[in-house]
Protein backbone atom coordinates (compact mmCIF):
# COMPACT_ATOMS: atom_id res chain seq x y z
CA UNK A 1 0.00 0.00 0.00
CA UNK A 2 2.81 2.35 0.94
CA UNK A 3 6.33 1.80 -0.32
CA UNK A 4 9.33 3.99 0.38
CA UNK A 5 12.62 2.94 -1.11
CA UNK A 6 15.78 4.67 0.15
CA UNK A 7 14.01 8.01 0.40
CA UNK A 8 16.16 10.99 1.32
CA UNK A 9 14.94 14.51 1.94
CA UNK A 10 17.38 17.37 2.38
CA UNK A 11 16.05 20.87 2.94
CA UNK A 12 19.33 22.69 2.40
CA UNK A 13 22.92 21.77 1.75
CA UNK A 14 24.16 22.99 5.12
CA UNK A 15 21.85 20.91 7.30
CA UNK A 16 21.67 17.18 7.87
CA UNK A 17 19.10 15.27 5.87
CA UNK A 18 15.61 15.36 7.43
CA UNK A 19 15.16 11.84 6.13
CA UNK A 20 18.13 9.66 5.29
CA UNK A 21 17.56 6.66 3.01
CA UNK A 22 14.32 5.60 4.63
CA UNK A 23 12.92 2.30 3.43
CA UNK A 24 9.47 1.36 4.61
CA UNK A 25 6.78 -1.01 3.40
CA UNK A 26 3.22 -0.86 4.70
CA UNK A 27 0.72 -3.57 3.75
CA UNK A 28 -2.93 -2.84 3.01
CA UNK A 29 -5.12 -2.68 6.15
CA UNK A 30 -2.09 -2.36 8.40
CA UNK A 31 -2.05 -0.03 11.40
CA UNK A 32 1.42 1.46 11.68
CA UNK A 33 2.61 3.83 14.36
CA UNK A 34 5.56 6.04 13.54
CA UNK A 35 7.34 7.33 16.63
CA UNK A 36 10.29 9.54 17.21
CA UNK A 37 11.31 12.73 18.91
CA UNK A 38 10.35 16.14 17.58
CA UNK A 39 12.50 16.86 14.55
CA UNK A 40 13.22 13.18 13.94
CA UNK A 41 11.56 13.41 10.54
CA UNK A 42 8.05 12.04 11.20
CA UNK A 43 6.24 15.03 9.75
CA UNK A 44 8.57 15.21 6.77
CA UNK A 45 7.76 11.58 6.08
CA UNK A 46 4.03 12.29 6.05
CA UNK A 47 4.45 15.44 3.96
CA UNK A 48 6.25 13.35 1.37
CA UNK A 49 3.29 10.98 1.25
CA UNK A 50 0.78 13.81 0.71
CA UNK A 51 3.12 15.38 -1.83
CA UNK A 52 3.52 18.59 0.12
CA UNK A 53 7.20 17.86 -0.30
CA UNK A 54 9.23 16.07 -2.91
CA UNK A 55 11.98 13.68 -1.91
CA UNK A 56 15.54 14.68 -2.78
CA UNK A 57 16.11 11.10 -3.89
CA UNK A 58 14.49 7.71 -3.59
CA UNK A 59 11.24 6.19 -4.72
CA UNK A 60 7.74 6.52 -3.27
CA UNK A 61 4.78 4.45 -4.40
CA UNK A 62 1.42 4.85 -2.65
CA UNK A 63 -1.66 2.89 -3.64
CA UNK A 64 0.00 1.98 -6.93
CA UNK A 65 0.88 5.58 -7.79
CA UNK A 66 4.53 6.16 -8.54
CA UNK A 67 5.35 9.66 -7.30
CA UNK A 68 8.14 10.06 -9.83
CA UNK A 69 5.57 9.98 -12.58
CA UNK A 70 3.10 12.23 -10.81
CA UNK A 71 2.46 15.59 -12.48
CA UNK A 72 1.35 18.68 -10.58
CA UNK A 73 -2.08 18.52 -12.05
CA UNK A 74 -2.50 14.98 -10.73
CA UNK A 75 -1.80 16.01 -7.13
CA UNK A 76 -5.47 16.76 -6.33
CA UNK A 77 -6.42 13.27 -7.51
CA UNK A 78 -3.72 11.74 -5.31
CA UNK A 79 -4.87 13.68 -2.26
CA UNK A 80 -8.42 12.52 -2.76
CA UNK A 81 -7.19 8.96 -2.26
CA UNK A 82 -5.42 9.73 0.99
CA UNK A 83 -7.19 10.94 4.12
CA UNK A 84 -5.10 13.25 6.27
CA UNK A 85 -5.61 14.33 9.88
CA UNK A 86 -3.49 17.14 11.29
CA UNK A 87 -2.37 17.94 14.78
CA UNK A 88 -3.99 21.38 14.53
CA UNK A 89 -7.21 19.96 13.02
CA UNK A 90 -7.34 22.47 10.12
CA UNK A 91 -11.10 22.83 10.33
CA UNK A 92 -12.84 25.78 8.72
CA UNK A 93 -13.92 27.97 11.65
CA UNK A 94 -16.83 29.52 9.76
CA UNK A 95 -18.50 26.20 8.96
CA UNK A 96 -20.45 23.83 11.17
CA UNK A 97 -19.38 20.28 11.91
CA UNK A 98 -21.66 18.98 9.18
CA UNK A 99 -20.43 21.57 6.67
CA UNK A 100 -16.78 20.86 7.43
CA UNK A 101 -17.27 17.20 6.64
CA UNK A 102 -19.51 17.89 3.64
CA UNK A 103 -16.86 20.30 2.33
CA UNK A 104 -14.48 17.42 1.60
CA UNK A 105 -17.15 15.93 -0.66
CA UNK A 106 -18.23 19.23 -2.21
CA UNK A 107 -14.78 20.08 -3.49
CA UNK A 108 -14.58 16.85 -5.41
CA UNK A 109 -18.01 17.34 -6.91
CA UNK A 110 -20.13 14.79 -5.03
CA UNK A 111 -23.87 15.35 -5.44
CA UNK A 112 -25.89 16.96 -2.65
CA UNK A 113 -28.02 13.87 -2.28
CA UNK A 114 -24.98 11.71 -1.71
CA UNK A 115 -23.56 14.23 0.75
CA UNK A 116 -26.79 14.18 2.77
CA UNK A 117 -26.64 10.43 2.77
CA UNK A 118 -22.95 9.99 3.64
CA UNK A 119 -22.08 12.72 6.13
CA UNK A 120 -24.42 11.60 8.96
CA UNK A 121 -23.08 8.05 8.69
CA UNK A 122 -19.52 9.21 9.02
CA UNK A 123 -20.34 11.51 11.94
CA UNK A 124 -21.88 8.47 13.57
CA UNK A 125 -18.66 6.49 13.12
CA UNK A 126 -16.67 9.19 14.91
CA UNK A 127 -19.34 9.44 17.65
CA UNK A 128 -20.43 12.98 16.85
CA UNK A 129 -24.08 12.28 16.20
CA UNK A 130 -26.22 15.20 17.41
CA UNK A 131 -23.42 17.76 17.06
CA UNK A 132 -23.84 18.39 13.33
CA UNK A 133 -24.75 22.05 13.74
CA UNK A 134 -22.07 23.04 16.25
CA UNK A 135 -19.33 25.40 15.21
CA UNK A 136 -15.77 24.09 15.71
CA UNK A 137 -15.03 26.67 18.44
CA UNK A 138 -17.91 25.22 20.49
CA UNK A 139 -16.29 21.78 20.52
CA UNK A 140 -13.61 20.26 22.71
CA UNK A 141 -10.23 19.44 21.18
CA UNK A 142 -11.07 15.75 20.99
CA UNK A 143 -14.34 16.47 19.27
CA UNK A 144 -12.65 18.78 16.79
CA UNK A 145 -10.13 16.10 16.00
CA UNK A 146 -12.90 13.62 15.41
CA UNK A 147 -14.54 16.08 13.01
CA UNK A 148 -11.21 16.23 11.19
CA UNK A 149 -11.11 12.42 11.08
CA UNK A 150 -14.67 12.33 9.76
CA UNK A 151 -13.64 14.76 7.07
CA UNK A 152 -10.61 12.62 6.22
CA UNK A 153 -12.56 9.36 5.93
CA UNK A 154 -15.79 10.63 4.36
CA UNK A 155 -14.40 9.94 0.90
CA UNK A 156 -13.48 6.42 1.97
CA UNK A 157 -9.75 6.68 1.31
CA UNK A 158 -7.72 3.48 1.41
CA UNK A 159 -5.08 5.22 3.46
CA UNK A 160 -5.50 7.46 6.48
CA UNK A 161 -2.53 9.50 7.60
CA UNK A 162 -2.78 10.99 11.07
CA UNK A 163 -0.01 13.39 12.08
CA UNK A 164 0.05 13.62 15.87
CA UNK A 165 -3.73 13.68 16.08
CA UNK A 166 -3.53 13.44 19.87
CA UNK A 167 -0.77 16.00 20.27
CA UNK A 168 -3.04 18.73 21.63
CA UNK A 169 -5.41 16.51 23.58
CA UNK A 170 -5.70 15.35 27.17
CA UNK A 171 -5.50 11.53 27.69
CA UNK A 172 -9.25 10.93 27.74
CA UNK A 173 -9.87 12.75 24.50
CA UNK A 174 -6.72 11.28 23.00
CA UNK A 175 -8.11 7.80 23.55
CA UNK A 176 -11.45 8.77 22.00
CA UNK A 177 -9.53 9.71 18.88
CA UNK A 178 -7.37 6.58 18.89
CA UNK A 179 -10.40 4.32 19.28
CA UNK A 180 -11.98 5.98 16.26
CA UNK A 181 -8.79 5.33 14.30
CA UNK A 182 -8.84 1.67 15.37
CA UNK A 183 -12.44 1.40 14.28
CA UNK A 184 -11.62 2.85 10.87
CA UNK A 185 -8.71 0.42 10.57
CA UNK A 186 -11.03 -2.48 11.35
CA UNK A 187 -13.24 -1.34 8.44
CA UNK A 188 -10.23 -1.91 6.17
CA UNK A 189 -8.40 1.40 5.91
CA UNK A 190 -4.62 1.45 6.16
CA UNK A 191 -3.71 3.78 9.03
CA UNK A 192 -0.39 5.55 9.45
CA UNK A 193 -0.23 7.31 12.81
CA UNK A 194 2.55 9.42 14.20
CA UNK A 195 2.70 10.18 17.88
CA UNK A 196 5.10 10.53 20.77
CA UNK A 197 2.59 9.46 23.37
CA UNK A 198 4.20 6.46 25.07
CA UNK A 199 1.01 5.29 26.72
CA UNK A 200 -0.87 5.08 23.43
CA UNK A 201 1.92 3.22 21.69
CA UNK A 202 2.33 0.72 24.49
CA UNK A 203 -1.33 -0.06 24.86
CA UNK A 204 -2.15 -0.28 21.14
CA UNK A 205 0.31 -3.15 20.57
CA UNK A 206 0.73 -2.47 16.87
CA UNK A 207 3.63 -2.29 14.46
CA UNK A 208 5.92 0.52 15.57
CA UNK A 209 8.47 2.24 13.35
CA UNK A 210 10.93 4.37 15.24
CA UNK A 211 12.61 7.18 13.40
CA UNK A 212 15.75 8.69 14.84
CA UNK A 213 17.76 11.45 13.14
CA UNK A 214 16.01 10.77 9.85
CA UNK A 215 16.72 7.03 9.88
CA UNK A 216 14.62 4.00 10.72
CA UNK A 217 16.02 3.00 14.11
CA UNK A 218 13.68 0.06 14.63
CA UNK A 219 10.65 -1.51 12.98
CA UNK A 220 8.89 -4.12 15.14
CA UNK A 221 5.44 -5.64 15.26
CA UNK A 222 3.48 -5.43 18.52
CA UNK A 223 6.13 -3.24 20.03
CA UNK A 224 6.38 -0.85 22.90
CA UNK A 225 8.07 2.50 22.97
CA UNK A 226 9.93 4.53 25.52
CA UNK A 227 10.27 8.20 24.74
CA UNK B 1 -15.12 48.31 -10.42
CA UNK B 2 -15.16 52.11 -10.84
CA UNK B 3 -11.94 51.86 -12.82
CA UNK B 4 -13.41 49.17 -15.00
CA UNK B 5 -16.41 51.41 -15.73
CA UNK B 6 -14.10 54.30 -16.64
CA UNK B 7 -12.02 52.03 -18.88
CA UNK B 8 -15.01 50.65 -20.71
CA UNK B 9 -16.56 54.10 -21.05
CA UNK B 10 -13.39 55.34 -22.68
CA UNK B 11 -13.40 52.37 -25.02
CA UNK B 12 -16.98 53.10 -25.99
CA UNK B 13 -16.38 56.81 -26.37
CA UNK B 14 -13.35 56.29 -28.61
CA UNK B 15 -15.27 53.89 -30.80
CA UNK B 16 -18.15 56.31 -31.27
CA UNK B 17 -15.91 59.34 -31.80
CA UNK B 18 -13.91 57.40 -34.33
CA UNK B 19 -17.02 56.36 -36.22
CA UNK B 20 -18.34 59.91 -36.15
CA UNK B 21 -15.16 61.40 -37.53
CA UNK B 22 -15.00 58.74 -40.21
CA UNK B 23 -18.54 59.65 -41.12
CA UNK B 24 -17.71 63.38 -41.31
CA UNK B 25 -14.74 62.67 -43.54
CA UNK B 26 -16.77 60.34 -45.73
CA UNK B 27 -19.42 62.99 -46.18
CA UNK B 28 -16.89 65.60 -47.18
CA UNK B 29 -15.15 63.15 -49.48
CA UNK B 30 -18.39 62.47 -51.29
CA UNK B 31 -18.70 66.12 -52.14
CA UNK B 32 -15.26 66.21 -53.73
CA UNK B 33 -14.94 65.67 -57.44
CA UNK B 34 -12.39 66.37 -60.12
CA UNK B 35 -13.69 68.13 -63.22
CA UNK B 36 -12.00 67.30 -66.50
CA UNK B 37 -12.78 70.03 -69.03
CA UNK B 38 -12.58 68.93 -72.65
CA UNK B 39 -11.61 70.99 -75.68
CA UNK B 40 -14.40 71.78 -78.06
CA UNK B 41 -12.37 69.94 -80.71
CA UNK B 42 -12.58 66.69 -78.76
CA UNK B 43 -15.16 64.36 -80.26
CA UNK B 44 -17.77 62.62 -78.16
CA UNK B 45 -16.21 59.27 -79.00
CA UNK B 46 -12.83 60.43 -77.67
CA UNK B 47 -14.52 61.78 -74.56
CA UNK B 48 -16.35 58.52 -73.91
CA UNK B 49 -13.12 56.60 -74.39
CA UNK B 50 -11.37 58.80 -71.85
CA UNK B 51 -14.27 58.37 -69.43
CA UNK B 52 -14.08 54.60 -69.87
CA UNK B 53 -10.33 54.48 -69.20
CA UNK B 54 -10.81 56.69 -66.15
CA UNK B 55 -13.49 54.35 -64.91
CA UNK B 56 -11.00 51.48 -65.06
CA UNK B 57 -8.67 53.23 -62.61
CA UNK B 58 -8.84 51.54 -59.19
CA UNK B 59 -8.58 54.91 -57.44
CA UNK B 60 -11.76 56.20 -59.05
CA UNK B 61 -15.16 55.51 -57.65
CA UNK B 62 -17.40 57.01 -60.30
CA UNK B 63 -17.10 58.82 -63.61
CA UNK B 64 -19.82 60.96 -65.15
CA UNK B 65 -19.64 62.39 -68.67
CA UNK B 66 -21.50 65.63 -69.46
CA UNK B 67 -21.56 66.87 -73.05
CA UNK B 68 -21.51 70.61 -73.65
CA UNK B 69 -25.27 70.93 -73.36
CA UNK B 70 -25.46 68.90 -70.14
CA UNK B 71 -22.51 70.79 -68.71
CA UNK B 72 -24.26 74.05 -69.40
CA UNK B 73 -27.43 72.80 -67.73
CA UNK B 74 -25.41 71.70 -64.70
CA UNK B 75 -23.76 75.12 -64.60
CA UNK B 76 -27.14 76.84 -64.72
CA UNK B 77 -28.46 74.60 -61.96
CA UNK B 78 -25.48 75.32 -59.74
CA UNK B 79 -25.77 79.08 -60.20
CA UNK B 80 -29.50 79.44 -60.03
CA UNK B 81 -29.13 82.07 -57.34
CA UNK B 82 -26.81 84.13 -59.49
CA UNK B 83 -28.77 85.21 -62.59
CA UNK B 84 -25.89 87.34 -63.89
CA UNK B 85 -23.65 84.33 -64.31
CA UNK B 86 -26.41 82.33 -65.92
CA UNK B 87 -27.11 85.16 -68.34
CA UNK B 88 -23.44 85.49 -69.17
CA UNK B 89 -23.18 81.78 -69.91
CA UNK B 90 -26.28 81.49 -72.05
CA UNK B 91 -25.98 84.71 -74.02
CA UNK B 92 -22.51 84.06 -75.39
CA UNK B 93 -23.43 80.70 -76.95
CA UNK B 94 -22.45 78.10 -74.41
CA UNK B 95 -18.86 78.76 -73.29
CA UNK B 96 -19.04 75.78 -70.94
CA UNK B 97 -16.83 72.89 -72.12
CA UNK B 98 -17.92 69.28 -72.12
CA UNK B 99 -16.93 67.86 -68.75
CA UNK B 100 -16.04 64.54 -67.20
CA UNK B 101 -16.75 64.48 -63.48
CA UNK B 102 -14.43 62.13 -61.65
CA UNK B 103 -15.22 61.02 -58.08
CA UNK B 104 -12.16 59.60 -56.33
CA UNK B 105 -12.46 56.83 -53.79
CA UNK B 106 -10.10 58.56 -51.43
CA UNK B 107 -8.98 62.13 -51.04
CA UNK B 108 -5.34 61.21 -51.13
CA UNK B 109 -5.70 59.79 -54.63
CA UNK B 110 -6.46 63.08 -56.30
CA UNK B 111 -2.83 63.55 -57.19
CA UNK B 112 -2.62 60.22 -58.98
CA UNK B 113 -5.74 61.03 -60.95
CA UNK B 114 -4.15 64.31 -61.92
CA UNK B 115 -1.02 62.46 -63.04
CA UNK B 116 -3.11 60.11 -65.13
CA UNK B 117 -4.83 63.00 -66.86
CA UNK B 118 -1.53 64.76 -67.51
CA UNK B 119 -0.34 62.05 -69.87
CA UNK B 120 0.16 63.75 -73.29
CA UNK B 121 -2.45 61.66 -75.15
CA UNK B 122 -5.10 62.80 -72.67
CA UNK B 123 -3.63 66.25 -72.08
CA UNK B 124 -4.36 67.32 -75.64
CA UNK B 125 -8.05 66.55 -75.21
CA UNK B 126 -8.40 68.97 -72.34
CA UNK B 127 -8.56 72.71 -71.94
CA UNK B 128 -5.64 74.52 -70.38
CA UNK B 129 -7.14 74.87 -66.90
CA UNK B 130 -8.23 71.24 -66.73
CA UNK B 131 -8.48 69.33 -64.50
CA UNK B 132 -9.90 71.43 -61.73
CA UNK B 133 -10.62 70.60 -58.17
CA UNK B 134 -11.02 72.60 -55.06
CA UNK B 135 -7.57 72.84 -53.52
CA UNK B 136 -8.74 74.63 -50.34
CA UNK B 137 -11.15 71.90 -49.60
CA UNK B 138 -8.48 69.27 -49.92
CA UNK B 139 -6.33 71.07 -47.40
CA UNK B 140 -9.22 71.26 -44.94
CA UNK B 141 -9.89 67.59 -45.43
CA UNK B 142 -6.24 66.77 -44.88
CA UNK B 143 -6.39 68.63 -41.61
CA UNK B 144 -9.45 66.73 -40.47
CA UNK B 145 -7.90 63.41 -41.45
CA UNK B 146 -4.79 64.28 -39.53
CA UNK B 147 -6.73 65.38 -36.44
CA UNK B 148 -8.80 62.21 -36.52
CA UNK B 149 -5.68 60.13 -36.78
CA UNK B 150 -4.18 61.82 -33.73
CA UNK B 151 -7.42 61.47 -31.77
CA UNK B 152 -7.64 57.82 -32.68
CA UNK B 153 -4.10 57.23 -31.45
CA UNK B 154 -4.80 59.09 -28.21
CA UNK B 155 -7.92 56.97 -27.79
CA UNK B 156 -6.00 53.73 -28.26
CA UNK B 157 -3.32 54.79 -25.78
CA UNK B 158 -5.92 55.87 -23.22
CA UNK B 159 -7.75 52.57 -23.56
CA UNK B 160 -4.55 50.57 -23.12
CA UNK B 161 -3.42 52.62 -20.12
CA UNK B 162 -6.77 52.30 -18.38
CA UNK B 163 -7.07 48.63 -19.21
CA UNK B 164 -3.69 48.00 -17.60
CA UNK B 165 -4.58 50.06 -14.51
CA UNK B 166 -7.87 48.26 -14.30
CA UNK B 167 -6.26 44.83 -14.58
CA UNK B 168 -3.72 45.76 -11.90
CA UNK B 169 -6.41 46.91 -9.49
CA UNK B 170 -8.46 43.77 -10.00
CA UNK B 171 -5.28 41.76 -9.65
CA UNK B 172 -4.54 43.46 -6.34
CA UNK B 173 -8.07 43.09 -5.01
CA UNK B 174 -8.04 39.40 -5.74
CA UNK B 175 -4.65 38.92 -4.16
CA UNK B 176 -6.01 40.52 -0.99
CA UNK B 177 -9.09 38.31 -1.12
CA UNK B 178 -6.93 35.24 -1.52
CA UNK B 179 -4.64 36.35 1.26
CA UNK B 180 -7.63 36.66 3.59
CA UNK B 181 -8.75 33.18 2.68
CA UNK B 182 -5.34 31.51 2.49
CA UNK B 183 -6.09 29.08 5.35
CA UNK B 184 -9.21 27.91 3.65
CA UNK B 185 -7.35 27.58 0.37
CA UNK B 186 -4.59 25.57 2.06
CA UNK B 187 -7.19 23.21 3.51
CA UNK B 188 -8.93 22.90 0.16
CA UNK B 189 -5.60 22.04 -1.39
CA UNK B 190 -4.84 19.39 1.19
CA UNK B 191 -8.26 17.86 0.72
CA UNK B 192 -7.56 17.54 -2.98
CA UNK B 193 -9.56 20.40 -4.46
CA UNK B 194 -8.61 21.00 -8.05
CA UNK B 195 -7.13 24.30 -9.16
CA UNK B 196 -10.20 25.24 -11.13
CA UNK B 197 -12.46 24.53 -8.16
CA UNK B 198 -10.54 27.00 -5.99
CA UNK B 199 -9.99 29.52 -8.72
CA UNK B 200 -13.54 29.38 -10.06
CA UNK B 201 -15.26 31.69 -7.56
CA UNK B 202 -12.56 34.38 -7.91
CA UNK B 203 -12.72 34.31 -11.69
CA UNK B 204 -16.52 34.32 -11.73
CA UNK B 205 -16.57 37.26 -9.33
CA UNK B 206 -14.23 39.31 -11.52
CA UNK B 207 -16.14 38.35 -14.64
CA UNK B 208 -19.35 39.58 -13.01
CA UNK B 209 -17.61 42.88 -12.21
CA UNK B 210 -16.67 43.08 -15.89
CA UNK B 211 -20.24 42.40 -16.92
CA UNK B 212 -21.73 45.00 -14.57
CA UNK B 213 -19.12 47.57 -15.56
CA UNK B 214 -19.96 47.02 -19.22
CA UNK B 215 -23.65 47.62 -18.56
CA UNK B 216 -22.84 50.73 -16.51
CA UNK B 217 -20.56 52.17 -19.17
CA UNK B 218 -23.21 51.72 -21.86
CA UNK B 219 -25.78 53.36 -19.59
CA UNK B 220 -23.43 56.26 -18.88
CA UNK B 221 -22.79 56.90 -22.55
CA UNK B 222 -26.48 56.51 -23.26
CA UNK B 223 -27.50 59.06 -20.67
CA UNK B 224 -24.75 61.40 -21.86
CA UNK B 225 -26.30 61.34 -25.31
CA UNK B 226 -29.76 61.92 -23.92
CA UNK B 227 -28.52 64.87 -21.90
CA UNK B 228 -26.54 66.39 -24.75
CA UNK B 229 -29.20 65.99 -27.41
CA UNK B 230 -31.76 67.82 -25.31
CA UNK B 231 -29.33 70.46 -24.07
CA UNK B 232 -27.57 71.13 -27.34
CA UNK B 233 -30.14 71.80 -29.97
CA UNK B 234 -27.29 72.76 -32.23
CA UNK B 235 -26.42 69.19 -32.96
CA UNK B 236 -22.90 69.79 -34.11
CA UNK B 237 -19.95 70.41 -31.88
CA UNK B 238 -17.32 71.40 -34.37
CA UNK B 239 -16.42 68.26 -36.24
CA UNK B 240 -18.08 65.98 -33.72
CA UNK B 241 -21.54 65.52 -35.08
CA UNK B 242 -23.43 64.60 -31.91
CA UNK B 243 -26.57 63.79 -33.79
CA UNK B 244 -24.77 61.30 -35.92
CA UNK B 245 -22.86 59.90 -32.91
CA UNK B 246 -26.09 59.43 -31.01
CA UNK B 247 -27.74 57.81 -33.99
CA UNK B 248 -24.76 55.56 -34.59
CA UNK B 249 -24.76 54.51 -30.95
CA UNK B 250 -28.50 53.82 -31.07
CA UNK B 251 -28.20 51.71 -34.20
CA UNK B 252 -25.38 49.60 -32.83
CA UNK B 253 -26.64 49.43 -29.26
CA UNK B 254 -26.66 45.65 -29.01
CA UNK B 255 -23.32 45.33 -30.71
CA UNK B 256 -21.74 47.86 -28.36
CA UNK B 257 -23.22 46.22 -25.32
CA UNK B 258 -21.95 42.82 -26.43
CA UNK B 259 -18.52 44.19 -27.19
CA UNK B 260 -18.31 45.99 -23.85
CA UNK B 261 -19.41 42.88 -21.97
CA UNK B 262 -16.83 40.84 -23.82
CA UNK B 263 -14.04 43.30 -23.01
CA UNK B 264 -15.15 43.62 -19.37
CA UNK B 265 -15.27 39.88 -18.85
CA UNK B 266 -11.95 39.46 -20.62
CA UNK B 267 -10.18 41.99 -18.39
CA UNK B 268 -11.76 40.51 -15.25
CA UNK B 269 -11.02 36.92 -16.14
CA UNK B 270 -7.47 37.39 -17.32
CA UNK B 271 -6.42 39.45 -14.31
CA UNK B 272 -8.03 37.07 -11.82
CA UNK B 273 -6.49 34.01 -13.44
CA UNK B 274 -3.07 35.63 -13.23
CA UNK B 275 -3.70 36.77 -9.64
CA UNK B 276 -4.68 33.30 -8.47
CA UNK B 277 -1.95 31.50 -10.30
CA UNK B 278 0.74 32.36 -7.81
CA UNK B 279 -1.27 31.12 -4.86
CA UNK B 280 -2.36 27.92 -6.48
CA UNK B 281 1.01 26.61 -7.49
CA UNK B 282 2.00 23.45 -5.72
CA UNK B 283 4.88 24.60 -3.61
CA UNK B 284 6.70 21.32 -3.81
CA UNK B 285 10.41 21.39 -4.32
Amino acid sequence: MILLDRVTKTYSRDTDAALDRITLHVEPKEFVIVVGQSGAGKTTLLRLLTREERPTSGKIIVGGIDYDKLKDKDIPMLRRKIGVVFQDFKLLPGKTVYENVAFALEIVGVSNREIKHTVPKVLDIVNLKGKENRMPRALSGGERQRVAIARAIVRQPRILIADEPTGNLDPKHAWDVIRVLEKINRYGTTVLLTTHNQDIVNRLKRRVVTIHHGKVASDRANAGYKA
Amino acid sequence: MAVMVVTLTIVLFSLITNATFSNTIAQITNKIDVSVFLNDSTTEAQAKQLAASLQKQPTIKKVQYLNKQQALQSYIDQNRNNPDLVTAATESGNPIPATILVYPRNLNQIQSIKNFLDQPKYRKLQTADSPSYNGDRKEAIDNITHATDVLRKIGIVAVIVFAVICALIIFNTIQMAIFNRRDEITIMRLLGASTSYIRGPFVVESAIYGLLSAVFSVLIVNSAFLASSSALQASSLGLLDINYASQYFGQHYVRFLTLQIAIGILIGTVSSVIATRRYLKFKTK
